[in-house]
């Protein structure tokens, strides 16, 4: 089972990430669960959202305190938010950044592998809007290779319609684009 | 056959009841409910269900207007959530005793004070009493099959009784997680139409909630009563014919490894799978431990609940609220009284667990099971205590 | 009167009788009556509103009088009759 912790800030879409994300595993004939951090949702505050996603059925409920990935959609939130909190030393850590992996791994002093992808950037030239909340699964799913870019289609189409080939854009270049250090 | 779909529980719920041919809806919003509000309210707004959707002005008018639906013989439906339900209270025993077969969806939530907004029980056990069948569900598919099932439960002949679907806030109604969503042709099939016991008609006037004295009152509750005790054997029957249906059987006490348990624990609601990895780990180390999971409140499941429990020596109780200067939890009172009478019984603990959204981890589970098990000289047993509780 | 026992009661004790409520004599609570004086009365019909019971009815002349058998006597047709047609005289 692979858990994931994503942070971003009410509004940027992590919620509606992790939703897309969890269908689009289970469409593919995949066990997964997405859910919000649970409460009030304020915009502009930061939030997270929690993904499972694994072969078999999954029965824990319970919180996710011990990600094995960490996805960080807005990097502003670095030095706010303890992001790499219970994170598995063995982990993965992903952030939307223009910065490198090494200087990420330099400020954050965390040894496990670190991904980084200019999502933003990516998102503003695609689909003309600074909001890199799909950009990031094909982020994610670079890193993580679950299953396929191609799953995402059908979930993405059904929630953006005439804008879905934009969002599909994106995450393709989010996917080919990212840095990855081990 | 339906399809194996990953979607929104909330939503999930709602488009469940769209399939149920509803004539009428009367859902106020509240959160973690407000899904299941506005997507039915999305479902008759865009044509998809033909349904009279009336927007009320509080879960008091909310409840009011099913009444009057339901009296009128529409198949109505409403949903709500903690201080909502307790905005409903007054008019809950209404419905039962005028045998109105209402569904009515909870997103279970705390109560206030201090706000809240995040899952216990604390909202549907001062309503044990109204009179109402109770189910409780533990996962997006419990949560989809039975709140069609609760339809024709309510609106069975032997029944006329309505039916609140538990279904944990947040936990459950925030999860996006996979089930499989059985087709319009399928619910068509297993739910007959809606034939009422009598109906608020010009052409047949009769009168429902008229005014009863001394001289009848005794009568009406012990006929309510009775009521509710037989709707126990339709519960069951429907729950078989779903099996037969969709291949999902449900049983009005579920158990889990509970065969040759030693030592149980009871959940009621979406803690139940995780309750079930922390049998896992036990039996691993050896401990017998099982697990049985409460499906149905009220009318009390008292033979079933026996029937499982055999010869276990210890049983925890789970309780997600607590009776205030009372016994404990409401469940904890509830099972103490059920195996009263009984010759052999086992030692009952009760933790009061995840109170107002506290999250509660298998490991958690695990702990009180070794608390149980360490306690040799059974001076825990008979009490009360808040699991996790900063002393 | 024999009272029904639980078994006995429809579900949900549904009145099924349309306006069974006639078989309640509210009369029997009367301790005043309301007597007409036909010669004051002009026929406004203000006493057949007023009346809560519903029990003034108009007789074939067009005056007023009330069923006996569920005016409580109350008084307010004859407190409403500004032409003071009606009186209330003890029972009895």
């Amino acid at each position: 089972m692979i858990e994931v912790r994503w942070h971003g800030r009410g509004g940027q879409g992590a919620v509606t990430s992790v939703e897309l994300l969890a269908v689009s595993a289970i469409a593919a004939g995949k066990y997964a669960q997405g859910f919000p951090s649970f409460g009030p949702e304020r915009r502009g505050a930061p939030v997270a959202a929690f993904t499972r996603i694994d072969d078999k059925k999954i029965n824990v409920r319970s919180g996710i305190y011990e990600p094995d990935v960490v996805l960080v959609l807005d990097s502003s939130l670095i030095g706010l938010v303890p992001v790499t909190d219970g994170l598995k030393p063995d982990g993965k850590l992903i952030v939307n950044t223009p910065k490198t992996p090494e200087e990420i791994r330099r400020e954050l002093n965390f040894q496990g592998t670190v991904a980084t992808v200019d999502g933003t950037g990516i998102a503003r030239k695609e689909m003309g809007v600074p909001i890199a909340n799909t950009t990031m699964i094909g982020a994610l799913l670079k890193v993580i290779g679950v299953m396929e870019l191609d799953a995402m289609k059908d979930a993405i189409d059904r929630r953006f319609g005439r804008i879905a080939q934009k969002n599909l854009n994106a995450m393709k270049r989010a996917y080919d684009e990212i840095k990855i250090l081990n | 056959m339906g399809k194996r779909i990953g979607m929104e529980v909330a939503v999930a719920v709602a488009e469940a009841v769209g399939l149920c041919n509803i004539d009428m809806a009367a859902v106020y919003p509240i959160t973690p409910q407000s899904h299941i509000a506005e997507h039915l309210s999305d479902l008759v707004a865009d044509g998809h269900i033909d349904c009279e959707f009336v927007t009320v002005e509080s879960e008091h008018s909310a409840m009011s207007a099913v009444i009057g639906a339901s009296g009128a013989g529409a198949r109505s439906y409403t949903a709500t959530s903690s201080q909502g339900l307790m905005l409903m209270h007054e008019l809950l025993p209404i419905a039962s005793a005028m045998r109105l077969p209402i569904v009515m969806g909870i997103a279970n939530r705390a109560v206030s004070g201090p706000l809240n907004i995040l899952n216990d029980h604390s909202d549907i056990m001062p309503q044990r009493d109204a009179g109402w069948i109770a189910l409780f569900v533990e996962n997006a598919q419990e949560a989809v099959d039975l709140s069609i099932a609760a339809f024709k439960i309510a609106e069975h002949k032997d029944v006329m009784l309505p039916v609140s679907v538990n279904i944990d806030g947040f936990q459950l109604t925030h999860m996006v997680e996979p089930f499989e969503m059985p087709t319009q042709e399928e619910v068509n099939e297993f739910l007959p139409p809606f034939v009422p016991h009598a109906t608020l008609h010009p052409s047949k006037p009769v009168t429902m909630g008229a005014f009863a004295m001394s001289d009848y009152f005794t009568e009406i509750m012990k006929a309510k009563d009775e009521a509710v005790k037989a709707s126990k054997k339709v519960i069951q029957q429907v729950f078989d014919e779903w099996g037969e249906k969709f291949g999902r059987p449900y049983k009005l006490v579920e158990t889990y490894k509970a065969d040759d348990a030693d030592v149980m624990m009871l959940t009621m609601g979406s803690m139940g799978e995780t309750a079930q990895m922390a049998i896992d780990e036990l039996r691993a180390k050896g401990v017998k431990a099982g697990l049985v999971k409460l499906r149905l409140w009220r009318p009390f499941p008292f033979e079933e609940l026996k029937a499982v429990i055999g010869n276990a020596k210890k049983l925890i109780v789970t309780d997600r609220a607590c009776s205030f200067g009372g016994p404990g939890g409401p469940v904890f009172s509830e099972i103490k009284s059920a195996l009263y009478a009984e010759a052999r019984r086992p030692l009952i603990y009760n933790y009061i667990i995840g109170l107002g959204g506290r999250d509660v981890q298998v490991k958690e589970f695990v702990g009180m099971f070794e608390n149980v098990l360490a306690d040799t000289a059974n001076k825990a047993a008979d009490t009360y205590e808040f699991w996790g509780v900063r002393e | 009167m024999t009272l029904k026992t639980w078994r006995e009661l429809p579900i949900g004790c549904v009145v099924s009788e349309p306006g069974s409520a006639s078989e309640y004599h509210t009369g029997s609570w009367r301790s005043q009556r309301p007597i007409w004086n036909d010669t004051k009365c002009i026929k406004c019909g203000i006493c057949y509103v007023f009346c809560p019971e519903g029990c003034v009815q108009q007789t074939e002349e067009g005056f007023f009088k009330a069923n006996m058998d569920y005016c409580k006597g109350c008084g307010i047709c004859a407190h409403e009759c500004w032409p003071r047609a009606i009186k209330m005289v003890e029972e009895g």
